[in-house]
């Protein structure tokens, strides 16, 4: 179970990456979110994120539209 | 990486932007580019100049115009439509097709400027005004956003030169 759930369904480029970014900061280091998105464009998007920031991609999944990633903070 | 991290961090990427255009449809990729660069731990410098100056007036009030695009397809009788010069050149198409575009925008979850500008805010994307601009197109430090660094092309050319990617837009 992550620490904490982001709905960032119906949002369009690059607001995904943007929520994701502000939920992370409040977050403590170690803990993790999960992100749901519709947006197709966010399953590239969000690996691109995690590998430039260092932010931990656990998971990348897609069920019935919806992707979801669990992404741990390390920074 | 925090913002403020990315700030203090004398080892953050940077970014440099130079925004020439103010119309709607251009008002995005620098936006997007910016916000998104910043979110992903880079510094970001944007630098407005001529017609891409009236992105950071208070008072937005984008358009954008199918004037010489044949490239905007707006979604009309059932399909998606390029229209003729002639035609786009009718007063009111234009404010037509802006209320168009601003709809489907908001049908398809894209974020407007003002939300994407109030997110460089935050995110403590340094905004710089061009002074030149400015004069030439009478706008008071009053009629633009708070908060914004006013400068000249070596004010931007002293960050650009330093920084490890540069756009112009």
């Amino acid at each position: 179970m992550a620490d904490q759930t982001l709905d960032a369904k119906g949002l369009n480029c690059p607001l995904p990456i943007l929520r994701t970014k502000k939920a992370l900061k409040d977050l403590p280091t170690g803990k993790t979110l999960e992100v749901l998105a519709t947006d197709p464009g966010s399953v590239a998007d969000m690996q691109a994120f995690c590998r430039a920031t260092g932010n931990e991609l656990m998971e990348s999944g897609e069920a019935a539209g919806v992707y979801r990633f669990l992404v741990r903070r390390t920074g | 990486m925090s913002e403020t991290a990315a700030k203090t961090d004398p080892n953050a990427k940077t970014m440099t932007i130079i925004v020439t255009k103010g119309s709607l449809d251009w008002a995005y990729p620098p936006f997007i580019l910016g916000t998104t660069a910043a979110a992903m731990g880079v510094k970001v410098e944007m630098f407005f100049t001529f017609y891409g100056l009236a992105l950071l007036l208070k008072n937005l009030d984008l358009q954008v115009s199918p004037l010489g695009n044949p490239a905007m397809k707006m979604p009309m009788m059932g399909m998606h439509m390029g229209l003729p010069n002639l035609m786009a050149a009718i007063p009111g198409v234009e404010a037509a097709a802006t209320v168009m575009m601003k709809d489907l925008i908001k049908k398809k979850g894209v974020a407007s400027i003002e939300e994407l500008r109030e997110a460089a805010v935050e995110s403590e994307v340094n905004l710089i005004g061009c002074q030149m601009t400015m004069d030439l197109f009478e706008y008071k430090k009053d009629d633009l956003i708070p908060g914004i660094q006013v400068g000249g092309a070596a004010t931007y050319l002293e960050k650009a030169l330093k920084s490890d990617l540069n756009l112009f837009i």
